[in-house]
């Protein structure tokens, strides 16, 4: 059996670990166009400020490739999968043979298009470690920084780079800051303590940029130095489109990470999740659904049939030392406690769905287990649970159950 | 392979392996200089309902999603048990997100911390087990 995936990051390195949980010898290639040794995206930000070096970075231990018996092909951008031959080429005009395939070519930044962005010269997106590299070589003391976009990447670099400029500004269209993960309250409490750091500018948006300078929809105008394009992310999906394959906004898959192409799967941001809090594919651009989606994908390649977990939106966030832990879907009722910092736990009917919590994050995984779960509320101490989360507060056959053995449901 | 486990209905709730847990991961010799008048970050934790206590330490998951939410590859699983490289962790705190028992926890610094059997410890015991006066944690294989 010849397995060929896509990808270097979480997705594939969770394939690899599946696919060696049920094969010990069969043929691993990785193809990925970062020269890289695997490494963890998230701790680009980290990588800026200063927080970590590259000795720090790597995913894995360095071992891995040899450990799991991969063949790594890095630097090599795969071009094209031909179906009918089972093989993908790559840049350099040769190809790999495959039995299975795993398409985990994550996510590449969106950059929207804006009158004069072509004229900017010190422009970035901030996705990968080459990014950070570049955008550490770009930036000065005396750097004035200006980011589009308020959402989690944006943020962590305006955080990474926060100490090693003169200013940073960022400008979104939402009318808050980290619109995807907070509601109206907590995002107001995060502005008003990072508000002495950073300048920013909601409900605004560049219209146009001659040289350095924007010119904002408020009619201001923003000179700057440093320009981080940071609106969003969009799954990679063209060489999987090219050959046939079925996408929404992302690569389609059934709950054992398969697409429509037979001995082909997808895993992590290129593919769209099935998100139990709401019901719908969407796509989780996380790195903790990649790699289960990834470790999916890879049992399923090895001939194991393996459904991947109940899926949902999960994230953990430091920023300038608050801490921010948020999950699910955020319905119309909610609990609200204010006391130590700020914690919301959305309900619909007698299940939790979601939660926000701002500095008491202790525990906060017994609150995504009764999410993933389902777990009716009636039947447990909710009482006890809203206050904090403590196993405690169930009943003793749930208790009993998940203290007793070693196996997550 | 071999877990901690606790029988309900014989801890007391005393909170003795909260003590011996945290004195044995200080690097202390000392008890009292590894204890006294600090705030105890044990990697093991009593909680209480009423008249029922149970202690609660890190699973050591067959699947476990702290390992697998980890951002940074920080958490790992070593020959089945779940162990942390303390250099690589950023304390994003994804894995308290993930652990459905709380049995993660940030530490002092910040850096997270859990239960790794006592393994990096000398003894053939974590040190919870050895400690309880009542034998309500055990060691064994289940
Ligand atoms: C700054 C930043 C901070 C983040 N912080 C968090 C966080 O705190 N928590 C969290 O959960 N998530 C975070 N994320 C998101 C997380 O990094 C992603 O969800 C995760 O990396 C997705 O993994 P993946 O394997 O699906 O794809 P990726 O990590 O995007 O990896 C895909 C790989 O495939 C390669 N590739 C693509 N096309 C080809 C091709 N044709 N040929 C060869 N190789 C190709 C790419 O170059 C890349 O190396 C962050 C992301 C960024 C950028």
């Amino acid at each position: 059996m010849k397995h060929v995936i896509i990808g270097n990051s979480a997705a594939a390195i969770g394939a690899v670990e599946g696919i060696r949980e049920i094969e010990k010898a069969s043929e691993i290639v990785l193809i990925s166009d970062e020269k890289h040794f695997t490494y963890s995206r998230p701790l680009i930000s980290y990588y800026l400020e200063g927080k970590t070096d590259r000795a720090h970075m790597h995913y894995r231990d360095y071992d891995f490739y040899e450990t799991n018996k991969c063949i790594p092909m890095l630097g090599v951008t795969a071009t094209k999968i031909d179906v009918k031959k089972k093989r993908v080429l790559t840049v350099d005009n040769s190809f790999v043979a495959y039995d299975k395939l795993l398409v985990a070519t994550g996510s590449k930044a969106f950059v929207p298009r804006i009158e004069g962005l072509d004229s900017v010269n010190e422009k970035y997106t901030f996705m990968n470690l080459d990014d950070a590299e570049s955008l550490l070589n770009a930036l000065r003391p005396t750097s004035r920084v200006l980011i589009l976009g308020a959402g989690l990447i944006g943020m962590k670099c305006a955080e990474g780079l926060y100490e090693h400029v003169s200013s940073v500004t960022i400008v979104d269209l939402a009318e808050r800051i980290l619109s995807s993960i907070l509601d109206a309250e907590s995002a107001q409490i995060i502005s008003e303590r990072i508000t002495s750091k950073l300048n920013i500018l909601l409900k605004t948006s560049v219209t146009r940029f001659v040289g350095n300078t924007a010119y904002l929809t408020n009619g201001a105008s923003i000179e700057f130095d440093v320009l981080v394009v940071a609106v969003g992310v969009r799954p990679n999906t063209a060489i999987f489109e090219d050959c046939g394959g079925k996408i929404a906004k992302g690569i389609i898959v059934n709950s054992k990470q398969e697409t429509n192409i037979k001995d082909i799967y997808a895993a992590g941001d290129v593919c769209e999740s099935y998100d139990m809090t709401i019901s719908q594919n969407r796509i989780l651009a996380l790195l903790p659904n990649a790699y289960m989606q990834g470790h999916t994908a890879g049992k399923n390649m090895a001939g194991c049939e393996t459904e991947m977990i109940a899926t949902l939106p999960m994230n953990a966030m430091g920023l300038f030392g608050t801490h921010i832990v948020t999950a699910g879907a955020y319905t119309e009722q909610k609990f609200i406690d204010r006391k130590n910092g700020y914690k919301s736990l959305f309900v619909d009917g007698d299940k939790l769905k979601g939660y926000i919590i701002i500095d008491g994050i202790e525990k906060a995984g017994i609150y995504t287990a009764l999410i993933r779960e389902s777990v009716a509320l009636s039947k447990e101490d909710f009482e006890l649970i809203r206050v904090s989360p403590t196993l405690a507060a169930f009943s003793d056959a749930y208790r009993k159950g998940v203290l007793s053995g070693s196996k997550n449901k | 392979m071999k877990r901690v486990y606790v029988n309900e209905q014989w801890c007391l709730g005393c909170r003795l392996c909260e003590y011996y847990c945290a004195f044995a991961n200080s690097n202390e010799s000392d008890i009292v200089k590894a204890l006294k008048d600090k705030k105890i970050h044990s990697n093991i934790r009593v909680e209480t309902k009423g008249n029922i206590n149970f202690a609660v330490s890190c699973r050591h998951c067959e699947e476990p999603l702290c390992v697998k939410g980890c951002i940074t590859g920080a958490l790992q699983k070593k020959d089945g048990l779940i162990v942390v490289d303390k250099d690589r962790c950023i304390h994003c705190y994804t894995c308290i997100v993930c652990c459905p028992y709380g049995a993660v926890s940030p530490s002092a610094d910040g850096v997270i911390q859990k239960c790794e059997l006592c393994a990096k410890i000398s003894g053939n015991q974590p040190a919870c087990v050895k400690g309880c006066i009542n034998q309500a944690i055990v060691y064994e294989e289940r």
